[in-house]
């Protein structure tokens, strides 16, 4: 145990001994060019150990995934469009699909709403007060999904009916006369999609109200006087002077909360594994490869995926040359 | 020198943060009542399930698997029966302690190790001017959406004929590869804030881009290194499926992953276990957190919100 940590500290040591000792080489490196070429090639000798870990962590293996996406499960022959079609054409997938494609539409909105919400009302309470709510609704960010199943399952947890209930939601269902009820295997109207979709607002939430909170707070106090002034009530100021005037930060909160939502994986694997309907892409891929072990199938979901995220990746560039072009 | 340092200082970027507290007293309605339930109401239903799982954790086996936890509070004997029993199963028979170490051997290096490496990559972003500058770099801001799902597949086949799959380095390099476009993204935007005139002069005395970047850059850029290495803390320590498929479970298994295949798998662990072990998995990164709040906050929002 002792060995493990020292073993960590160590690695870090030379890692980061190691880094200076690069850099130091390449810098002396472009220095023993002559003249011109220092200056040329110094900055791309600065940025290539860090592009090398992107191209080999990130833009090989996305090449190579489209490449297997097209071959069977053993990566061993060309399958054509057999991948696609099947997947597209299964039920199961076309729920998976859907139910990724609930998950999307409800919880970014929502994260959004809360955190505005909670930010702009929390920002009216004194400083103490401000800071204490602040920290309850920001905390379950640090807890890791699977921890947040060891939090949730004790909400969740369902007993038969006569046996005492030791999940807090049916403990209030019961107290109030009704059944216990298995909510996370209630797959009508997706109510048990909708649970798991709980858990994540609760995570994510303090995330979406820190960043709106700096933007409520950025908001000049002037352009609020003067709509006072004009007579405007309080509810006419918030949507009309300050929601336009934060609405890049609601955008940034609502894609990075999305980006975050496609790829959900933990909370459903750690609380259904897709079980009830409650399946999407994250968990299917991962099934796909670790419990039939077929890369075709994987590296074709993961397609898809990547294709979904491409209309994004187009915006965030687009925002972020405008940005760059104002600043 | 002295001269210079005091210059450093005063330019040093500060976030604005326009304190309006004195307009607050003249309007009533600021913190009216409604405001004040709802933040309640919402603190509350976001703190009791936490609540709920660290009272269990400490309660007998029975109590915890036969009543609720919220019973505690009108049955004053059953106070009597907490202990850190389950902590200390969970430990040694649940295999967290081990897994706790796991963690941080696989942690501190992915946190660590990339800033240096980001760093420069960012410093060259923002000091230097080069041909396909601004290629490269929206490269980076594209790269940050992409989901590290497209890296699984074809990775695993290298660590496979590396044979280094199931090991510590197998998932932090990984880790340091996948983080590595938002590390340079929150690095290079908090440096192109740094004044240019500190750095301009910097090398009108004839400091070296090197020397610029370890006596001056990396210096001032602190509070972004530690804004990313939260993030990176947080994002390592909680991951779950990155750690699933380089390491899986075994001996070298993450705390996430133990958690998950030792106690909340096993049908017979038991509530009273599955809450020592999540709060057990938990209980690291909310003490960073809470210490280094203030740091998160300014790197979140330094890094999302611009303009």
């Amino acid at each position: 145990m002792l060995l493990k940590i020292l073993n960590a500290l160590i690695t870090v040591g030379v890692g980061v001994g190691a880094a200076v000792i690069l850099y130091w080489l390449l810098n002396k490196l472009a220095e023993v060019l002559p003249g011109q070429w220092e200056h040329r090639l110094k900055p791309y000798f600065y940025i290539l150990p860090a592009y090398a870990a992107l191209v080999f962590y990130l833009v090989y293996p996305a090449v190579q995934t489209i490449v297997f996406s097209f071959a069977n499960a053993q990566s061993t022959a060309w399958v054509g469009l057999d991948n696609y079609t099947r997947l597209l054409e299964s039920k199961g997938f076309q729920d998976t699909l859907f139910n990724t494609l609930l998950w999307m539409a409800v919880v970014p909105a929502l994260t959004v709403v809360l955190g505005l919400a909670m930010a702009v009302l929390a920002d009216r309470l004194n400083p103490t007060w401000e800071n204490t709510s602040k920290t309850i609704i920001f905390l379950p960010m640090a807890i890791s999904f699977v921890g947040a199943g060891t939090v949730w399952g004790l909400i969740y947890n369902y007993r038969p009916e006569g046996r005492e209930q030791i999940g807090l939601q049916n403990a209030i269902v019961t107290a109030l006369g009704f059944d216990p009820v298995a909510w996370l295997q209630v797959s009508d109207f997706h109510l048990n999609s909708f649970f798991l979709m709980i858990m994540l607002l609760w995570a994510q939430t303090g995330f979406s109200m820190v960043l709106l909170s700096a933007a409520v707070k950025g908001v000049p106090e002037d352009t609020l006087e003067a709509a006072r002034i004009d007579g405007a009530n309080e509810r006419a100021i918030f949507f009309r002077v300050v929601v336009p005037q934060i609405w890049g930060t609601v955008i940034t909160v609502y894609v990075t909360t999305l980006i975050g939502v496609m790829k959900i994986f933990d909370i459903v694997y750690v609380m259904t594994n897709g079980g009830f309907n409650t399946n999407v892409i994250g968990n299917e891929f991962f099934n796909q490869l670790f419990s039939n072990f077929n890369n075709g199938a994987a590296a074709a979901i993961v397609v898809l995926l990547m294709l979904a995220t491409v209309p994004i990746m187009v915006y965030q560039v687009r925002n972020f040359r405008r940005e760059e072009s104002m600043a | 020198m002295t001269q210079t340092q005091t210059t450093m200082a005063a330019a040093t970027p500060t976030p604005k943060k326009r304190k309006r507290t004195s307009s607050r007293e003249g309007q009533p309605q600021k913190a009216g009542w409604f405001a004040r339930i709802v933040v309640f109401v919402l603190c509350f239903l976001w703190i009791v399930p936490i609540i709920g799982l660290f009272l269990t954790s400490f309660r007998p086996r029975d109590d915890a698997n036969e009543s609720g936890w919220w019973t505690l509070f009108w049955t004053p004997s059953a106070w009597r029966g907490m202990s850190f029993d389950n902590y200390v199963t969970a430990i040694d028979q649940g295999g967290l302690g081990q897994a706790f170490v796991n963690s941080l051997a696989i942690t501190l290096p992915a946190t660590f190790i990339p800033i240096l490496v980001a760093a420069f990559a960012a410093y060259a972003f923002a000091f230097m001017e080069f041909p396909g500058r601004n290629f490269l770099f929206l490269a980076v801001v594209s790269l940050l959406v992409v989901p590290n799902y497209i890296a699984f597949v074809p990775i695993l086949r290298i660590y496979g004929d590396l044979q280094i799959a199931g090991t510590f380095p197998a998932v932090w390099l990984a880790h340091i590869g996948f983080g590595m476009s938002l590390a340079i993204y929150i690095l290079r935007n908090y440096m192109a804030t740094l004044p240019r005139s500190v750095i301009e002069s910097a090398k009108i005395d004839g400091a070296s881009h090197f020397q610029t970047f370890f006596r001056l850059v990396l210096p001032m850029s602190l509070p972004a290194l530690a804004a990313f290495a939260i993030f990176q803390f947080l994002w390592v320590w909680n991951d779950l499926l990155v750690a699933l498929i380089f390491v899986g479970p075994g001996d070298n298994a993450p705390i996430t992953v133990a958690l998950r295949n030792n106690l909340m798998g096993q049908a017979g662990s038991g509530q009273h276990l599955i809450t020592a072990g999540g709060f057990l998995s938990m209980v690291l990164p909310i003490v960073v957190f809470l210490l280094m709040q203030r740091f998160f906050v300014r790197g979140l929002t330094a890094g999302a919100v611009k303009g």
